[in-house]
């Protein structure tokens, strides 16, 4: 047991599933044992029969006081007494309600004509994603690159941009929309301004990583300076900058729930408002989720991909693998004796 | 009556073998020429001096070491040589023409091990190569001779990250050395190698260099490596970093590591010994006795 809390040792890969597993479970659980036993929260009371009081009505929801009051002063006056069960806020849909909610969001059809289906939004967002994403990356990523690698070119942007960056993306909202029109160009171009100037920087500060000692190694092999921009620098700083591209991502998709209002609303957040309108909470729960899941798997699909990509940065040989290196690994010892190099030469 | 019984055998004795190897290595051409380097480096509140005033003559074919305490400016030294690091005063001529900047004409080996992580065994191997504008096929066969030389042709498709640093540090040398350059400088290449794995690839590069036409510095401060290694050991004397001696070392060769006991080997490792470390007996009375009462009584 207390291995598991060695600090900075990986646990055992049955561990790590496990936990896996638990950093989901865990708030699943708790989230269920608020909604489905009553004694943990439920403040609120949701009417059944009204019985003797006026105002209430079947489904009705109620504080728990107010209802104590209501039913003492009904009975007291001679009249039925109402029911009703404990329930939570409305605005904490119990699990298995909004697990059908994302099944269903899916199925029902919008509720007014000319609304739009719930994938339908959910691409219109994922595409507006893609081109900020994409515009940001073609820009960000060459200017970082260079920054990171001529020190000329990073006096010349870096104070800029680190100005810029610090105006947050949604100011320029208002401005978008004079300029770029009420529909999707707005809408990208904050994605754009939300994550091109931190990209320039994060994308210069992988590069100036590089190991200056292979930059050397390089210039002692012939490398001229274009090629030790692409032959090393860039090579070298790939995965990094891979990762770099997945959190910022990230940070693109927390851009887009205010694009979305800018302009005419649209996409996932025009449908999260709408449904909060309609007070149907547990799809609001289930397009919140769904960005998570999107989110979630596209990290891990890159990171399987990256992982792929880039062999060196990461090699786990296969069991097969290792044996055989292991093989060769002793048979260097034999090779590295000293009469071999100089039979090599005699034959 | 034979008086020289009586003295102890001088580093100056050659065996009219070793003598005639130098008078033929004297009179090989000079490869590289360093004319009074200096290096001066700014620090705060003032300057470090890490060269002054050092001169030397690299024969083709020569294999020199060059040894000193540490922080006597070999590093510096050897940094100036490739072109990484510009000289304060002075010039490094290689095949008379002036040093500007790094090029393909010194290899380099470095104490850490600079192999392009990104790239397999092979392809770090051609990477030289490719610069130079061979296309690929023709630097895949050049690399696979290299790799061959250096006893590692099954790991071409390895990465670097898969090997021991024994093995990172012999790519490292088929690297540099499928430049063809006319010089490897070697910056104590095998200083993190464990004892077992740096006696061998000692042995190792003396055979590459005895198969293949060129010239090596090789920068140490182990005098065994240095005396096992070199024709001749250029000594640095540190603080200012000056040339101390050129020592020319009369081991025969071929070398092999049972001569490490013998007498040449010994009068050479004592007169190094004297010139690196002059003081080290007068710091010995210099420094407090500390007694570690029980530490020392409990080992009885
Ligand atoms: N970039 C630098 N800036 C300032 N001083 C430096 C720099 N590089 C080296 N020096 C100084 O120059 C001197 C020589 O350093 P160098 O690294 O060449 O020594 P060295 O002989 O290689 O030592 P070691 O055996 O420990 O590797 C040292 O005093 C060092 O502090
Ligand atoms: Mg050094």
């Amino acid at each position: 047991m207390r291995d598991l809390f060695a600090i900075r040792k990986e646990l055992p890969p049955a561990w790590n599933r496990i936990l896996g597993v638990a950093a989901f479970a865990l708030p699943l659980l708790a989230w269920c044992v608020v909604s489905y036993v009553p004694a943990v929260w439920h403040p609120l009371v949701k009417i059944d029969k009204p019985g003797g009081v006026s105002w209430f009505s079947p489904g009705l929801l109620v504080d728990k006081p107010v209802f104590r009051e209501e039913s003492a002063r009904a009975v007291a006056a001679g009249r039925a007494r109402p029911t009703g069960e404990p329930a939570n806020p409305i605005f904490l849909p119990a699990p298995d309600k909004v697990a059908r909610a994302l099944y269903t969001a899916f199925t029902t059809p919008p509720r007014l004509q000319g609304e739009q289906w719930l994938y339908q939004s959910l691409w219109e967002s994922i595409k507006t994603i893609i081109y900020g994403f994409a515009i940001s990356s073609a820009i960000g990523v060459p200017l970082g690159v260079l920054c990171g690698s001529y020190a000329f070119w990073s006096r010349l942007t870096e104070p800029f941009v680190d100005f810029v960056r610090y105006m947050p993306a949604p100011a320029f909202g208002a401005l978008s929309v004079a300029v770029l029109g009420i529909y999707d160009a707005p809408k990208v171009a904050i994605i754009v301004i939300g994550t091109l100037f931190q990209q320039i920087l994060v994308v210069s500060n992988t590069v100036r990583k590089v190991d200056p000692a292979l930059l050397e190694a390089a210039q002692t092999l012939g490398a001229s300076r274009r090629s030790l921009l692409l032959h090393v620098i860039v090579p070298w700083s790939l995965p990094d900058l891979y990762n770099d591209m997945r959190i910022l991502l990230g940070w693109a998709w927390t851009y887009l729930i205010v694009a979305e209002v800018i302009g005419v609303s649209s996409g996932i957040t025009f449908f999260i408002n709408q449904q909060a309108k309609y007070r149907m909470f547990e799809n609001v729960y289930a397009a919140i989720l769904i960005i998570g899941f999107i989110g979630l798997g596209t990290d891990q699909v890159l990171g399987f991909l990256g992982r792929r990509i880039f062999p060196w940065k990461n090699p786990r040989p296969s069991r097969f693998r290792r044996f055989m290196l292991e093989l060769f690994t002793t048979a260097r010892t034999i090779d590295a004796s000293p009469s071999e190099p100089s039979e090599r030469s005699a034959a | 009556m034979d008086t020289t019984f009586f003295m102890p055998p001088s580093y100056l004795d050659q065996s009219e073998a070793v003598a005639e190897r130098f008078r033929r290595l004297r009179a090989r051409p000079v490869v590289m020429d360093v004319r009074s380097l200096g290096k001066v480096f700014p620090t705060t509140g003032g300057q470090t001096v890490a060269l002054h005033d050092v001169s030397f003559q690299v024969h083709r074919r020569e294999f020199m070491c060059v040894i000193g305490a540490s922080g006597c400016g070999k590093s510096t030294l050897v940094r100036i040589l490739a072109g990484l690091e510009v000289p304060t005063s002075g010039s490094v001529l290689v095949d008379g023409a002036e040093v500007r900047g790094p090029g393909a004409d010194r290899g380099m080996v470095f104490q850490g091990y600079t192999l392009f992580p990104w790239l397999t065994v092979k392809k770090n191997v051609m990477f030289g190569p490719m610069q130079r504008g061979l296309s690929e096929s023709a630097a895949d066969v050049e690399a696979r001779q290299w790799l061959a030389l250096v006893g590692l042709e099954a790991f071409a498709d390895h990465f670097p990250v898969q090997l021991s640093g024994g093995m990172k540090q012999r790519v490292a040398i088929a690297r540099a050395l499928a430049n063809n350059p006319r010089i490897l400088l070697m910056d104590e290449p095998f200083g993190a190698l464990d004892a077992q794995t740096r006696a061998q690839m000692q042995h190792y590069l003396l055979q590459i260099w005895k198969n293949v036409d060129v010239t090596i510095v090789f920068i140490t401060h182990d005098l065994d490596e240095a005396i096992y290694l070199a024709d001749r050991i250029l000594v640095l004397k540190a603080h200012p970093g000056e040339v101390r001696e050129m020592i020319e070392v009369p081991v025969p060769r071929p070398r092999l590591p049972s001569q490490f006991g013998g007498t040449e080997f010994g009068a050479v490792r004592s007169r190094l010994e004297e010139l690196i470390h002059p003081k080290s007996e007068a710091m010995l009375d210099e420094l407090p006795m500390i007694r570690l009462a029980q530490a020392g009584d409990d080992v009885e």
